[in-house]
């Protein structure tokens, strides 16, 4: 993988880890465990621009990682980088948790209420249908919003009605606010589960290895368009890349302090340049 | 007293049912979900017409709001057919989230409003719809008053981008608005002029306040008739100027009068003009089974209580 793209997922965890500090509140965890997917799924899979709808399209359904959408969305080019100075700020567009209310570019739907992503997509995905547009639509959520019905009559829904222009990539890390997923509500086995519902299940071992990320998407799209939807398991490690943010739910939505985020950037040296 | 003709009794829900079929034919971004409920919603006819446009998503209605969505998101017009207890309480949180403050041009249309759904008792009655969608920012909600006017409703809410919500009903009601009357969504409808009272009603209300104008212009009474059918924008103008010459007002809803069209008017009310008003809707309590004119009569929703109404507040009028 490309030196760029190392790059850019270091300096999208400096973005992270500043904008919640500046703010003291965000979620940090969540939104470092997703930072190479983000950069893999805008650099390397989608055909993106917010002004055409015929273009691919992505939906977040689990809102609250809204600073690495955030970073992800500036650097690549939807607004100045600089504005992520303002997130979770007065009169700011970048909500704590992302929405297309204040008109900005790249956000196609509010999130943050879980589980209405996926039949957002969805709903997307049908509309593509009826263009005769070729184009994906990407949703990512996460593992413990599953545990919300809706996701269940969306899965029920896209299968049924062979909806095969979507790719659901679910945010594996098997940590939720109040612990592991196993121990608030054991989502149970997944894989079994999604197979059941008659989607294409696709893993991830190492959701933070860009080219693990990479070719499973590049997969996921081989088998769409082929009468099912199709769904990627994407293991990822909350809090990956601040060594004493990982593999713990603590820093779901606890932002640093001053000592700790200089050991965090310490951590992750700037390379494309800070906001 | 203008006098209205009652050009046959007809359901509500039917008028919305022509006017998405007539959709259907003219505006191909015109899209319509169901809840499994084609039959009850009239949407068979689209749905029949239209099979690549119609979306049967089974009971799930969350499922479906989120899917109304995202189908605008991709430029389509979704109209989106369940009972008015579905289309509202059972999923206020994806309405909020990703069609309200998302923005998004998606017609939310509710059948079965109201206590007149009848039988199947106070489960499937909602009345507390009017107030949940008018709290949402940005949300426009109509509730029409006959088959006409529900037809008309219908297609103009196609030609608005932003949310609606539509509210229609179950039972066969006189029908008595002019086919060719063209929907103005915020434009309230004077249906007779009085001097003595205002009456403000929405819905199936509307032709009770007929009725009861009637028989108050008997008494010597004369009562002033608007049909309200859009709740919000509220047209606060044709009833500041009515009732600004009245002295009085009474609302007329089918809906509990803790967050209706009557409590929309009391704030314009005490904020811009401040008569007495007197309120005909549920008062804070749930519906039951029977039959719609046997519940109208028990809850009070009927002409002999626009009639009792208006003599209570032409007594508490600053003479």
């Amino acid at each position: 993988m490309s030196r760029d793209l190392d790059n850019l997922v270091i300096q999208t965890r400096r973005d992270i880890l500043r904008m919640v500090h500046a703010v003291n509140s965000g979620h940090p965890g969540g939104s470092l465990g997703c930072v190479e997917f983000f950069v893999v799924l805008y650099n390397q899979i989608m055909e993106h621009d917010h002004n055409n709808i015929s273009k691919d399209m992505f939906i977040l359904s689990n809102g609250h990682i809204s600073p690495v959408y955030y970073s992800t969305l500036a650097r690549a080019g939807y607004f100045e980088i600089k504005e992520l100075s303002t997130f979770r700020k007065i009169n700011s567009r970048l909500q704590g948790h992302p929405t297309n209310h204040d008109d900005l570019p790249g956000v196609n739907i509010s999130s943050g209420s879980l589980g209405q992503g996926l039949s957002v997509g969805i709903g997307v995905a049908l509309s593509k249908k009826l263009n005769n547009d070729n184009s994906i639509v990407y949703v990512l959520t996460g593992d413990g919003e599953l545990q919300e019905g809706q996701n269940w009559e969306a899965f029920m829904y896209a299968s049924a009605n062979n909806v095969d222009n979507i790719i659901v990539t679910v945010d594996y890390n098997g940590q939720q606010i109040d612990g592991s997923t196993e121990d608030v509500l054991d989502i149970g086995n997944l894989k079994l589960k999604l197979e059941s519902f008659n989607w294409k299940v696709l893993e991830i071992e190492n959701g933070n290895s860009l080219n693990d990320v990479y070719n499973t998407l590049i997969e996921a799209k081989k088998n769409s368009m082929k009468g099912k939807p199709v769904v990627i398991l994407m293991k990822t490690i909350m809090g990956n890349g601040v060594d004493f943010m990982m593999y713990s739910h603590k820093w779901h939505g606890i932002a640093p302090n001053d000592e700790q985020l200089e050991e965090a950037l310490n951590q992750n040296p700037e390379t494309l340049g800070d906001y | 007293m203008k006098k209205f003709i009652n050009q046959g009794n007809k359901d509500t829900r039917s008028g919305f049912g022509e006017g998405l079929t007539e959709l259907g034919r003219n505006n191909t971004e015109v899209v319509a979900l169901c809840a499994d409920l084609t039959g009850s919603l009239k949407m068979n006819s689209f749905a029949e017409e239209n099979p690549d446009r119609f979306f049967q998503v089974g009971i799930a209605e969350a499922n479906m709001m989120g899917i109304a969505a995202g189908l605008a998101t991709g430029g389509k017009i979704p109209f989106t057919g369940t009972f008015a207890n579905f289309s509202t309480g059972r999923v206020y949180d994806q309405i909020r989230q990703s069609i309200a403050y998302s923005n998004k041009n998606v017609k939310i249309c509710a059948s079965h409003a109201g206590i007149t759904l009848g039988e199947d008792g106070a489960t499937h009655q909602i009345l507390e719809d009017i107030g949940l969608m008018k709290m949402l920012p940005g949300m426009t909600v109509i509730n029409t008053c006959d088959f006409n006017q529900t037809k008309s409703a219908t297609l103009e809410i196609c030609n608005f981008e932003g949310p609606v919500y539509l509210r229609f009903g179950r039972p066969k009601v006189a029908n008595f608005t002019n086919a060719l009357d063209k929907f103005q969504i915020g434009k309230g409808l004077l249906l007779n002029k009085g001097n003595d009272v205002t009456i403000v009603a929405t819905g199936h209300l509307v032709w009770e306040a007929i009725q009861a104008a009637d028989k108050l212009n008997e008494d010597g009474i004369s009562a002033e008739i608007i049909n309200i059918h859009t709740i919000k924008p509220l047209d606060e103008d044709i009833i500041l100027n009515s009732v600004n010459k009245t002295g009085c007002l009474v609302s007329a809803e089918e809906h509990n009068i803790f967050g209706g069209l009557g409590e929309s008017v009391a704030r314009l009310l005490t904020s811009k003009a401040p008569y007495p008003q007197e309120f005909v809707g549920t008062n804070d309590t749930f519906g039951e089974s029977g039959t719609p004119t046997e519940l109208m009569n028990k809850y009070g929703l009927n002409m002999d209580s626009i009639y009792d109404a208006v003599h209570n507040v032409l007594k508490r009028k600053i003479k």
